[in-house]
């Protein structure tokens, strides 16, 4: 008798252990992966100054000196900013829409056909978005607007808002479907409309858990690669014609750069230790998108508690 | 007795119209309910979900400026007859209705009525307090709000009104602006019914108000209730058999979706004309 009580504590601490083991080797990882991008790209900073790195208009890595190579992160990071940008206002009002339609107004046989295949749409692999992109998109952009090549941010925009759209959708409709029903009854019973309460009490009730939908599925956007390769040219500089000269013309992407460039590059030379600080300031923007995301998906966690 | 009548032609005849004419008609002594005016005239009225048919056939009148307390057991109808006097069942896909439920003689699923403006009219508390995730001001202005009331000094006014009149506001008159979940379950019901009174309702309907408060709160609802019964018809469910006796002029019991009897509530709890009423009443069920 004693003896098998003593073997259920050990059976119970063993198994204590290996969850433990478990969540903290998923911590660990991530902290030896951005240590180890940190160690490969920080030695740049030996051969290339740090400041330039932050303030180079351009993006030469094979410009042969003495006026090159330019290893510039903002080229990288405002084509980051811009395709991302411009997916957000795409993706954001279709997405939030279809959320609340989801859990709002389809009937249930209409949302049950609905939600499972937007979250199909969250699993069609990236290269074939691209390739859809490269072979839909890029000509039909470039006959709309007259260009010399489809290849562009707004191609990008486009695609990355039809990779985020499911993201946001999912979570949004579970934040939304989250909220109490007594809140629908007792704004309904107020003699207010349907979509009064709506807008005014259920939708401010699931609004940490929107944010947290749109900056993870900003996420999803910033992070992508292979779409952005094959749709928005990866060349460019910083803007000086205008936000929409830029938006219809090729950009290049940190992950762009880093995908199109990373196989190229021979080991610990100055062009591979950029790439890696590029991956370290994408690593950065993630991190903190996730962070926000965080925050407000457990504020909204506390209130439901009440 | 099914359905039975509690109010005389003489008491229909003299419908309350638009705002306080209260003044006007003579306030009826608790003792004698039945010369009441009906505010609700329920007739035949029988309630589907999908195939399960939930009431059948009940007939009552709700007066004017009394409390009316429906009981029963669980799943007894009771909730479900409450929510059909202000359509709420309409929310929910698959019910059907029959019968009439005539609100100052108009027929409430008439093809004229509006759903919305019989909501402001015929308000409605629930079984647990339901405030929404805002502050206690905008809780009370929700309703005024949404009814187009955009100025402040008078959204002022109304909540202050309307939080003294559900008695809250000596208790949170400092702290308007804090969130509605930051003050106790008793104080929040009571919030729900500023809330409701906010918008000025002819009727008040409550489903179990009580249920998920201590005896104090639970208390000082009742108190409240025989306050707000002045001016407006309180309709209550409850599961509270004390309550019900010590609260409500006119008793209703219902068992397995039918009004079985309708009666002034000391007559209810003496001397009931129905065999099932008693034992209900004494425990023997339920």
């Amino acid at each position: 008798m004693k003896r098998s009580i003593r073997r259920g504590e050990r059976a119970e601490s063993v198994i204590e252990a290996a969850i433990r083991v478990s969540g903290v080797a998923s911590i660990v990882l991530v902290l030896l992966i951005f240590v180890f991008v940190l160690r490969e790209g920080l030695p740049l900073f030996r051969e290339y100054s740090f400041v330039k790195f932050l303030t180079e208009r351009g993006w030469q890595p094979t410009l042969s000196p003495p006026t090159g190579p330019w290893f510039g992160l903002l080229p990288n990071l405002w084509g980051s900013f811009l395709v991302t940008a411009g997916a957000v206002v795409l993706a954001v009002p279709l997405a939030v829409g279809a959320a609340v339609c989801l859990a709002e107004v389809a009937p249930r046989g209409l949302r049950d056909l609905l939600k499972p295949s937007i979250e199909l749409l969250a699993t069609v692999p990236s290269v074939a978005i691209g390739f859809v992109g490269a072979a839909a998109i890029n000509p039909l952009v470039k006959d709309l607007f007259n260009l010399d090549t489809g290849k562009s941010a707004l191609a990008g925009s486009i695609m990355l808002a039809f990779m985020a759209i499911p993201t946001i959708v999912t979570i949004s409709d579970d934040a939304l479907s989250a909220v109490p029903k007594t809140f629908r009854d007792g704004s309904l019973a107020l003699g207010a409309t349907k979509w009064q309460g709506i807008s005014r009490v259920v939708f401010p009730a699931a609004g940490p858990g929107i944010i947290a939908a749109i900056m993870l599925g900003i996420g999803r956007a910033i992070g992508e690669t292979m779409v952005v390769i094959m749709v928005t040219g990866n060349a460019g500089v910083l803007p000086d014609k205008g936000l929409w000269h830029a938006f219809t013309h090729s950009v290049r992407t940190i992950t762009g750069t880093i995908g199109a460039e990373a196989l190229e590059v021979g080991y610990g030379d100055a062009h591979y230790r950029a790439l890696f600080m590029l991956g370290v300031v994408l690593f950065l923007i993630t991190f903190a998108l996730n962070f926000v995301a965080d925050l407000a998906l457990n504020r909204r966690g506390r209130r439901a508690l009440q | 007795m099914i359905g039975s009548t509690l109010v005389n032609d003489a008491g229909t005849a003299a419908p309350v119209a638009e705002g306080n004419s209260a003044a006007a008609i003579a306030k009826p002594e608790p003792s004698q309910p039945s010369s009441a005016p009906a505010k609700i005239r329920v007739t035949n009225l029988s309630f589907f979900y999908d195939e399960v048919q939930a009431l059948f056939n009940n007939t009552i009148e709700i007066p004017d400026r009394h409390i009316t307390a429906l009981i029963g057991p669980s799943g007894c109808g009771k909730s479900t007859f409450l929510r059909a006097l202000n359509r709420m069942n309409d929310e929910i896909p698959g019910t059907r209705v029959q019968g009439e439920v005539l609100l100052d003689g108009v027929d409430i699923y008439g093809p004229t009525c509006d759903k919305v403006i019989l909501r402001r009219r015929v308000g409605m508390v629930f079984q647990r307090p339901n405030p929404f995730p805002k502050s206690i001001y905008e809780n009370v202005a929700y309703g005024p709000r949404v009814h187009g009331e955009g100025r402040k000094s008078r959204l002022d006014e109304i909540v202050e009104h309307s939080l003294r009149r559900a008695a809250l506001w000596d208790e949170v008159k400092d702290g308007l602006h804090k969130s509605a979940f930051d003050i106790s379950g008793g104080q929040q019901q009571r919030l729900c019914i500023a809330r409701v009174l906010a918008v000025e309702p002819e009727v008040l309907l409550m489903d179990e108000p009580c249920s998920a408060l201590d005896p104090a709160s639970t208390f000082r609802i009742e108190e409240l209730m025989r306050e707000l019964q002045k001016d407006i018809a309180i309709v209550i469910v409850t599961h509270n058999m004390q309550q019900a006796a010590r609260v409500s002029d006119t008793t209703g019991f219902f068992l397995k979706g039918e009004l079985l009897e309708v009666g002034p509530t000391l007559r209810i709890f003496s001397k009931p004309d129905d065999k099932r009423t008693e034992d209900y009443i004494q425990g023997r069920f339920g």
